[in-house]
């Protein structure tokens, strides 16, 4: 069996920037597993701008930051294998991968690094009543079939969800020609960029209907019709709102999972939240050498802090390696806690002697505050009281926590990560 | 005395601003509540500007759509044109990332390039 | 002209057609839609029942019973899951309890074998995830689950191979006798003429008896919304939990599927349409309370999709197998709903054994008995998969990343004998899209397979068949 230093299990924007920064840190031999045909991941087909912003201060299109990337794995030589399938991980970290070339193998890595990704949430899963004709997809699937395949899949589009992928394709279809009926969102507010509304749908007038539903789909071999409803604040449809739309394409953005197949396969703890794993502060899993990052640790909305993320993966994966791939049992961990609005953190715990001077602690919110605060408790102490003009589910949050304000708390026992209004 | 409403882009808030403007010109920008969003609605209201991001034909490559982008702002009542002009053009394989595919894409002074690379079949 | 026209590629016709494979005449099945098992068939319980439900001496009793016990073979030969997973009919009401006696007897009056009511402890034991309200249960241990995709493609495809003709996208629409006796079937895709038709047309066995007889019969769709959960909670109940029956049928059940996920369902309700297969809001919250009735904090969040199937209900509620009496030759299998799929085997039986008899048959020396199924590299050890690969690299070409469906299989489920052509009609015979991403991932990559094996453009690449096409023309106007 060929064994590896660090094998990375994704080949997107999080495996490749894992990839990078554990070779700079020292990795003699990393393979990257990819399951497409290229590098690059969801980029590839994310052929809008917006990105990069925060990494390398100039506004690229997905495939031009996923490039920025790959170069780099191409010059220092890293090792990838494309179309290639993992199968299961092991605890004792046995890859087993499929590929044409290959067939069957088996790779003993001495770190891995999941790097999955994440898929949409499909129509079965929201259970939207009606028929089951063809002509309604993914957002994401659309995306695919427009700009990687070439294929146009209707000509009059509704859109269920306002996530940033439904709202990036309301443009796309538009400017390839068809005509966007309507974007309908459950949720009184849009989980999708200020700037994508305005630039997606305003600059077309699509009209986004908030605290609306779609209640059935008509057509019984290609989609004909949906209907759309408005919603109370508990989510059921108020009678009398109904509107019918014609429509040969009914488009879904309505929220992503992250693909933790083989994680939870391996016995990796979930957290119930995120559908990612639960991390440490070296964002590695309860199963030592097994780390995470990127959208399959959870769901990100900013590429910039996937890259940031998995940078760290790397290098934390590669001192496990250096280190003689032991579990340590030494040092203080610290829980934390996200309650009262705050939904979750990564990472749940910190070694605080594994812990870098410091440590950025990511989390959502539950709701949309406005001149709220976000604090942090050691124990009982309030140690972080910032307002913020306004926090909402669709933007990822964050902290710093201080090294030495964790090791001057005396019998520090947990963190909390909370939502005040005052 | 014209009156424009704006959704503000500079963050999550999407301040509503409203821009009266006499004979083209900014009188008073209202409803934002930073500079970030005076700025947006100054420059969105006299000229508004957007990147087109697409895809064009490419023949003989690894894949059958190279997709492109505007190297730059181009003003947003061209956008439509623009967009004709990108649909109508046809390249051939191999592409580079940043190669040129339309020169002064309908005289923006603005050109559309590749925004990956596409091998030859 | 053909000995014998069978109408309808479902389970029913699929099994007719099988039988009369056996015999030196020449018959085809005409199926309306694109693919065999497009109607009733796919949309199911999935289930093969014990038998205990129809009616003392019925024909559905005997059927069902018959069905039952020729499964472990037809599986076996025909190479295709099966499990007998046992059923449970769970009482939540102490006065009910009778009702369970009632059951038994009824199944022991009808050949169920091993029937036993278990007491409230043994139940918690066999399924901890029961009601606290359940008081008792009948425990059938011969009751199971199957794939019906698999058992009518299956079916199909053995009787195909045995020179049975298939005719798809081809709706009967006029059927007329000649003087000789032969029948005229008018179809949108010219006449068949035969001198035999058997009526298999499921929710329009009506339509199709009432062209040739004038002692109408009349076909109600019974419409059952249902919903598949993740694999994640397959294991949630290990055997089929059904309530007690009531006139409406058998009820909402909870059971594990042969491939690993749980369904939930069916709803009844009676409708006009008989395409009517619209799941409703209504529908969907109905079944989640009934089935919570006996199974406890039922994991309705996993969901991976919900459908609704048509059963064929007969306003007798009977199986009508018989020569229609004023047309002779003609003979109905009509009011095949539940459980049509697990009599399915013993009609075609009985209806191959009516037919040898009244047309004095005789069997073919050189009938082949089985059939291979689609090679399942997940079922291989891994020497075994590693050599396949080897010869076969497709197989090392994983497509559908929810259910680890190769590129192999599914070329292998287009090139079959009556191969697919449709995204449905891989996802049938591969389980390709059938996963919890429902196909989101594989779906592009399914298509261009499609489109390499079988010359067909992206643009007529169907759903499952006629106007269910997934694109509809390339970008940039290029043709």
């Amino acid at each position: 069996m060929k064994t590896y230093e660090i094998v990375i299990i994704g080949g997107g924007p999080a495996g490749l920037a894992a990839a990078i920064s554990a070779r700079k840190a020292g990795a003699k031999d990393i393979l990257i597993l990819e399951r497409d045909k290229e590098l690059g991941g969801i980029l590839n087909q994310c052929i809008h701008n917006g990105f990069g912003l925060h990494t390398f201060k100039e506004e690229l299109t997905g495939p031009e930051y996923a490039y920025r990337f790959m170069e780099q794995v191409f010059e220092e030589k890293i090792e990838y294998k494309l179309n290639t399938m993992v199968m299961d991980i092991s605890k004792d970290r046995v890859v087993t991968a499929m590929n044409k070339e290959d067939g069957l193998f088996m790779i003993q890595a001495k770190a891995i690094i999941l790097a999955m990704g994440c898929r949409e949430r499909p129509r079965g899963a929201l259970n939207i009543p009606g028929y089951r004709p063809a002509g309604i997809f993914s957002a994401g699937t659309a995306q695919r079939l427009v700009n990687i395949e070439g294929y146009m899949p209707g000509r009059e589009v509704v859109i269920l969800g306002s996530g940033d992928i439904g709202l990036i394709m309301a443009r796309r279809m538009t400017l390839e020609g068809a005509k966007v009926k309507v974007v309908a969102e459950l949720m009184p507010y849009s989980g999708g960029l200020k700037r994508n509304i305005v630039q997606c749908l305003d600059d077309f007038g699509i009209p986004l209907k908030l605290s609306h539903t779609i209640i059935d789909i008509e057509g019984k071999e290609r989609i004909s019709a949906v209907t759309i409803a408005e919603v109370d604040s508990n989510r059921k449809v108020i009678p009398g709102t109904e509107e019918r739309y014609t429509c040969d394409t009914l488009l879904l953005s309505c929220g992503l999972i992250p693909e933790n197949e083989l994680s939870r396969n391996v016995g990796v703890e979930m957290n119930p939240v995120t559908n990612g794993p639960v991390v440490n502060e070296s964002l590695e899993t309860n199963i030592p050498g097994i780390f995470a990052c990127g959208n399959v640790l959870h769901v990100h909305d900013l590429v910039d802090f996937v890259s940031e993320e998995a940078k760290r993966a790397g290098e934390n994966a590669y001192k496990f390696v250096s280190n003689g791939c032991k579990e340590e049992k030494t040092g203080k961990v610290v829980e934390i806690v996200a309650t009262q609005g705050a939904r979750y953190t990564v990472p749940s715990t910190i070694n605080l002697d594994r812990m870098e001077d410091k440590l950025t602690v990511r989390f959502r919110v539950g709701q949309v505050y406005k001149g709220a605060y976000v604090s942090v408790y050691l124990d009982d102490q309030r140690i972080m009281h910032n307002k913020k003009k306004i926090m909402a589910p669709g933007e990822m949050e964050q902290v710093i926590l201080l090294k030495n304000k964790l090791e001057a708390q005396e019998n520090l026992h947990t963190i909390t990560v909370k939502i005040e209004e005052e | 005395m014209e009156k424009r409403e704006l959704t503000c882009i500079g963050c999550p808030m999407g301040c509503q601003i409203t821009v009266e403007l006499e004979n083209g010109e900014v009188k008073s920008v209202t409803g934002n509540n930073c500079g970030i969003g005076d700025k947006y609605a100054r420059n969105e209201v006299t000229h508004p500007v957007r990147t087109i991001t697409s895809t064009v034909v490419i023949e003989g490559g690894d894949k059958p759509r190279l997709s492109v982008k505007t190297k730059g702002n181009i003003p947003k009542d061209k956008m439509a044109e623009c967009m004709k002009a990108i649909d109508s053009v046809r390249v051939k394989a191999p592409i580079k990332i940043g190669d040129v595919v339309i020169k002064d894409v309908c005289h923006t002074g603005i050109d559309v390039v590749a925004t990956r690379n596409i091998y030859s079949e | 002209m053909r000995d014998v026209i069978i109408i309808g590629a479902g389970v029913t016709g699929a099994a007719v057609a099988r039988e009369l494979s056996k015999y030196n005449i020449d018959v085809c099945v005409l199926e309306k839609g694109e693919d065999v098992c497009s109607g009733t068939s796919k949309a199911n319980s999935a289930i093969i029942h014990a038998g205990f439900d129809a009616e003392e001496g019925s024909l559905m009793a005997k059927m069902n019973v018959r069905g039952n016990e020729m499964m472990d073979d037809l599986c076996k030969d025909l190479d295709i899951p099966f499990k007998r997973n046992g059923s449970l009919v769970v009482c939540i009401h102490e006065e009910a309890k009778d009702g369970l006696q009632t059951l038994y007897d009824r199944g022991v009056e009808n050949g169920v074998k091993g029937l036993r009511i278990i007491d409230k402890e043994e139940l918690r034991e066999l399924e901890p995830n029961i009601s606290d309200k359940a008081v008792a249960a009948l425990l059938a241990p011969t009751g199971g689950i199957i794939c019906p995709f698999e058992l009518n493609i299956a079916m199909a495809e053995n009787a195909n191979v045995n020179g049975v003709d298939f005719f798809f996208n081809t709706e009967v629409e006029d059927i007329t006798v000649d003087d000789d006796k032969i029948y005229h079937l008018r179809t949108n895709n010219g006449e068949y003429k035969a001198k035999y038709v058997v009526n298999a047309a499921g929710v329009y066995a009506d339509k199709i008896h009432n062209m040739v007889s004038e002692n109408k019969i009349k076909i109600v769709p019974r419409r059952g919304d249902y919903c598949l959960l993740d694999k994640e909670v397959g294991g949630y109940v290990s055997h089929t939990i059904f309530p007690q029956p009531t006139e409406l049928g058998k009820g909402v059940l909870v059971s594990p599927t042969i491939h690993g996920n749980l369904i939930v369902g069916p709803t009844a309700i009676d409708i006009e349409d008989k395409e009517g297969t619209n799941t409703t809001a209504e529908g969907i919250e109905k079944l989640t309370a009934k089935a919570s009735d006996h199974v406890k904090n039922l994991p309705m969040r996993k969901v991976i999709t919900s459908f609704s199937g048509l059963r064929a209900h007969e306003t007798h509620h009977e199986f009508i197998i018989e020569e229609v009496k004023d047309a002779p030759h003609f003979i109905d299998c009509a009011g095949i709903e539940s459980p049509g799929l697990t009599s399915s085997p013993a009609i075609g039986e009985y209806v191959g054994a009516m037919m040898k008899k009244m047309m004095n048959l005789e069997e073919k020396t050189n009938w082949i008995k089985t059939r291979k199924g689609i090679t399942h590299p997940s079922d291989l050890s891994f020497e075994e998969r590693k050599e396949l690969i080897k010869k076969h690299p497709e197989y090392g070409n994983i497509i559908c990343r929810c259910e680890s469906v190769t590129e192999g299989e599914i070329i292998e489920a287009i090139h079959r004998p009556l191969g697919a052509r449709s995204l449905d009609g891989v996802k049938r015979r591969t389980r390709a899209g059938m996963g919890r991403c429902q196909a989101g991932f594989c779906s592009p990559k399914t298509m261009e397979i499609i489109h390499r094996e079988l010359g067909l453009d992206y643009e007529q690449i169907t759903k499952n068949g006629g106007k269910s096409t997934i694109v509809l023309e390339r970008t940039k106007g290029e043709k």
